[in-house]
């Protein structure tokens, strides 16, 4: 029984024209999400984990633009969409909530008036049933004292509340995927867990699939059915969240895992990653983590590797995946 | 142990600010309100809390960049006062959070890293002045022939590597290091934190570690003192606080954190805080933790907890524990 | 564990890879340091430079200019005219001279030439008075650049001050400092300017008769002096501005913890970061000086005569619109290219420095 996927991904490639020359934001990476399921894109800074979505949902700024590859929504292509059908997609279909609530939030209307308006765009109800549905969504999302709330402007609530109001505003519509863009990277650890809480309780209840992305592995680790980790714009690893944490195939994801403090009997020294992240101005031929690698070989500095199957849950695009396979490979001869 | 001398000694300290519009509308901002601790020589005390806690206020009080509204800092037993500051300017210093507005992007490395070497007049000839920031420049990792780049041409962990230059340039033996990891990259900050570790031990420097990730504070910090709305609620060696917290808030702050490890996620029992962090202008009476905490009962609104010693050097301000 | 099905393509073998297998030796640290290219160094300046050379409007405006400027320079060198004295042909007044158009010689002149003289010829004619108009304009150029010149320089000197106190002291005094600023903000200048020409005139007139001055006149030194009351309160309000928002960074907090004295920290660190603001605001003040100046002597209260100004210039074309048009025309499009091509760089100039800006 093979399903077709609700979202694929397929060689996507992305730039941003800039004063200084062509930043290749994203370098061909692929995934697929199924209905329901939570996926995690997990990166630092300049992988371009946050430019991937912004390229499905094509909100990219100015200067960016998608060169190469597919976006398949249930099997259509949405790069190809006009404006006029993107806009009616977005919100409804694909909804996005940011890192940061207060810039997302318009200071100027009151929250009421913005999660009406998410509302009206892509429904033709009433005002009393917009009004009613805005507080079902409010009570939904946990935020108390909904009719108040509505009347009030986004500086009167506190970090955690906007986000919450975001989330009404993004799950309005009962889209299929919601894109989580760094959603609790800006609130305190105490806020986060609950909307980290929150947002497993919405996805248990109302069924939508998620795209995680954050840099933070701890967030992930508990969330996410699929994990990708991104490194320069590709996909370095693919696979279940055991998978990637316990059995990690790049030399990059061993590396992020080793140098996260962890809480030991004894004080261990972190094993960071050496270097600085990969210049997307000047991507090398090779591997693009190849000169921060430990274990990196002739060849990781001339071709970028492809991915490799590890098992049934596991993907990994790293050269010494190959030359590992190829030992077995001879040492199951020799046997 | 009362006469063990402590290099840096910090008694009832308050920054209170005044906001508001108007001449009648001031409203104050308690946001250190009667801080206390100690940190000896070539020590880490960490500091954490949330945002409005306070942390970076006590910080940036204790250094005198902000003058205190109440309270005595004593360093190596000497008062610290508005007066007689500079003098401390070469023993204390501070590593700032931002790597990109901590320097000034009109200077290159090595004026950045020469200033405090020039203000103190620590060097007498132009060779000298050179190699000291050469060396500098090497202890922390950097390569010294960049010492006349821009600051704007290294990446973000490099550039905390040149605000930890500068605070090292003068032999400092306390430096308040404010967040310095939290704007930097997981695989960055793994660099600086081994980098802030080797120096404590080639050169003795005590640190006072302000961050809110717990994980990487209880990695460095020897104690760990716990704030919530400008008061200390639990201070203690860092192992027990994390493993066996006292004070409700300290337990449901490192019960939140989110564990880069999916079985003990999924096995983790998470106490959730319900509501939000009262804002700082309108207090709640009594424990200022009361609004969310499970265990609040009548006492709690009615009077302020004090830190009390529950064990060897193990304080917590809760009335229940 | 949760149900996976990610589509993944069946295990391949490796040897159908075609992998060549001695690429498979590890890679040493100089080989991968290659990889590692610090780009090359540029200051803020070189960039914005670089930026700047590569609008062509701002660049056309530069080349405009540098050739107004080169013109005004060489041509009373050249043209063997001056701009107070009537036309002499072998030494005597040439009152025929009057009105004429360009490249045109009057009477006495052309009779001369028959005779085998060489006159330079009035490039854009003469004016009523019988003065070559030509370099007229040119003079009328130069009073314009060196009124909008040193206005701007009035303005920048004392928003400056002005400006920098009231940012850094902060507090009660930058509150009165900047009320004062919106007061003088709201004072009409024109009227302040006619007002204050009648009162230098009075009090001046006499003092001033055999100085260097007098050739400037009382009009212009109460319109300096307009500037100066005036004028600054715009710089001074972007440099409190500036300063208020520089302030804020942690490395002027850096500084003040490393011991630095204010003096330093003013000079070393706030200042230096706020010169392109101020340098693209002075260069757009200038025209604005410029346009200022050509409007009152367009009213009548510039230059005295018999020192043109772009300005005065078109002024007394008013009158003879209708009868000679080439008098209006060269002074207007004299101001014009000028107060455009200072706009134009003045943009230019912004938009290659302003880090705000930046792609």
């Amino acid at each position: 029984m093979s399903e077709m996927p609700l979202l694929q991904v397929k060689n996507l490639h992305t730039s941003f024209f800039t004063d200084a020359g062509e930043v290749k934001a994203v370098n061909g990476i692929s995934y697929n999400l199924d209905a329901g399921k939570v996926l995690g894109i997990v990166g630092e800074s300049g992988s371009g984990k946050s430019v991937s979505a912004y390229s499905v949902l094509r909100i990219l700024t100015d200067t960016g633009r998608v060169t190469e590859g597919e976006v398949l929504f249930k099997g259509e292509n949405i790069l190809e969409y006009t404006e006029a059908q993107m806009q009616k997609f977005r919100g409804s279909r694909i909804s996005i909530i940011f890192q940061d609530p207060m810039t997302c939030l318009n200071p100027t209307f009151s929250i009421g008036s913005q999660l009406r308006e998410a509302i009206q765009i892509h429904t033709d109800r009433n005002k009393e049933e917009v009004q009613a549905r805005a507080l079902e969504m409010l009570q939904l999302v946990g935020v108390n004292e909904p009719e108040k709330r509505l009347k009030q402007y986004p500086h009167e609530l506190s970090g955690g509340m906007r986000q919450r109001v975001m989330i009404a505003m993004a799950l309005a519509c009962e889209p299929d995927i919601l894109i989580a863009d760094e959603p609790t990277t800006a609130l305190d650890v105490t806020i986060q867990a609950q909307i980290l809480e929150l947002m497993q309780d919405l996805q248990k209840k109302m069924g939508m699939a998620i795209i995680m992305i954050t840099h933070d592995l701890g967030v992930i680790a508990d969330m996410c059915d699929e994990i990708i980790v991104m490194y320069g714009g590709k996909v370095c690893e693919r696979g279940t969240a055991d998978e990637i944490f316990y059995n990690p195939r790049h030399e990059y994801t061993k590396g992020l895992i080793r140098s996260i403090p962890r809480i030991s009997e004894k004080h261990e020294r972190l094993v960071p990653i050496s270097g600085s992240p990969v210049d997307l101005l000047n991507l090398p031929k090779g591997c693009a983590f190849a000169s921060r690698c430990d274990r990196a070989m002739k060849i990781c500095l001339e071709q970028p590797p492809e991915e490799v199957v590890v098992n049934d849950f596991h993907i990994a695009a790293c050269w010494n995946n190959v030359k590992q396979m190829m030992e077995e490979a001879k040492d199951g001869e020799n046997a | 142990m009362s006469e063990q001398k402590h290099l840096v000694d910090v008694r009832g300290l308050k920054e209170y600010f005044s906001v508001g519009s108007g001449v009648l509308n001031k409203l104050e901002l308690k946001a250190v309100d009667d801080v206390s601790f100690t940190i000896d020589e070539g020590e880490t005390l960490g500091l954490v809390g949330e945002s409005g806690c306070g942390k970076t206020t006590v910080g940036r009080t204790l250094l005198y960049l902000y003058k205190p509204t109440a309270g005595e800092v004593y360093f190596d037993g000497r008062l610290v006062t508005e007066k007689n500051v500079s003098e401390f300017r070469k023993d204390m210093q501070i590593v700032f959070q931002d790597p990109y507005s901590s320097l000034n992007p009109r200077m290159t490395v090595s004026d950045i890293i020469g200033e405090p070497l020039d203000i103190h007049k620590l060097y007498s000839t132009k060779k000298e002045r050179a190699e000291r920031i050469a060396e500098l420049l090497t202890l922390v990792g950097l390569n010294s022939e960049h010492a006349n780049r821009y600051a704007h041409e290294f990446s973000g962990g490099q550039r905390q590597r040149i605000g930890i230059a500068r605070a090292l340039a003068v032999n400092p033996r306390f430096i308040v290091c404010d967040e310095p990891v939290s704007a930097l990259d997981v695989s960055i900050q793994a660099q600086i934190i081994n980098t802030f570790e080797d120096l404590q031990q080639k050169l003795g420097i005590a640190y006072l570690f302000i961050a809110h990730d717990l994980l990487v504070v209880q990695h460095m910090s020897k104690r760990i003192a716990v704030m919530y709305l400008g008061r200390i609620v639990e201070i203690g060696p860092a192992k027990d606080i994390i493993e066996s917290p006292i004070h409700p808030y300290t337990e449901s702050l490192i019960s939140a954190i989110p564990m880069p490890d999916p079985e003990t996620a999924r096995h983790k029992h998470r106490i959730i805080l319900e509501g939000d962090v009262p804002s700082p202008l309108h207090m709640p009476k009594g424990c200022p933790f009361r609004t969310r905490c499970r265990y609040a009962t009548k006492e709690c609104e009615e009077s302020r907890p004090e830190l009390r010693e529950i064990a060897p050097e193990r304080f917590v301000a809760c009335h229940h524990r | 564990m949760s149900e996976y099905n990610p589509n993944i393509p069946p295990k391949k073998k490796p040897f159908s890879m075609q992998i060549d297998v001695a690429k498979f030796e590890a890679a040493t640290d100089a080989e991968k340091a290659q990889q590692e290219v610090m780009r090359e160094s540029t200051t803020f300046f070189r960039d914005g430079m670089r930026k700047l050379f590569r609008n062509p409007l701002a660049v056309g405006s530069m080349i405009v200019l540098l050739v107004i400027l080169v013109t005004i320079i060489i041509a009373p060198l050249i043209v063997p005219y001056s701009y107070s004295g009537m036309i002499t042909v072998d030494g005597k007044r040439d009152k025929s001279a009057k009105n004429l158009s360009p490249f045109t010689y009057s009477k006495l002149e052309q009779e001369a030439i028959d005779r085998g003289e060489k006159i330079f010829p009035h490039i854009f004619g003469t004016d009523e008075l019988c003065r070559d108009y030509f370099i007229r304009v040119i003079y009328g150029a130069r009073v314009s650049l060196a009124v909008g010149f040193f206005a701007s320089l009035i303005v920048l000197a004392i928003g400056l001050l002005y400006g920098s106190i009231a940012g850094y002291a902060g507090g009660k005094t930058d509150l009165i400092m900047m009320r004062i600023v919106d007061v003088i903000y709201s004072l009409p200048d024109t009227l302040m300017v006619i007002l204050l020409s009648v009162v230098l005139d009075q009090l001046l007139g006499q003092s001033l008769q055999n100085t260097v001055l007098a050739s400037i006149g009382p009009n212009m030194l109460s319109m300096f002096a307009v500037f100066g009351l005036l004028y600054w309160v715009g710089m001074a309000r972007l440099v409190r501005g500036q300063i208020l928002s520089i302030k804020k960074n942690e490395y002027v907090l850096a500084a003040q913890a490393m011991g630095a004295k204010r003096g330093r920290i003013i000079r070393k660190h706030i200042l230096p970061n706020c010169m392109g603001v101020i340098i693209i605001s002075t260069a757009l003040q200038i025209p604005s000086a410029i346009f200022t100046e050509s409007f009152l002597s367009f009213i009548g209260l510039g230059v005295q005569a018999p020192m043109p100004s772009l300005g005065s210039l078109a002024n007394s074309a008013r009158q003879a619109l209708q009868a000679y048009p080439y008098k209006m025309v060269f002074p207007a499009v004299g101001i014009c290219l000028i107060v455009l091509s200072f706009n134009l760089l003045g943009d230019g100039l912004r938009d290659a420095f302003d880090p705000k800006l930046r792609k």
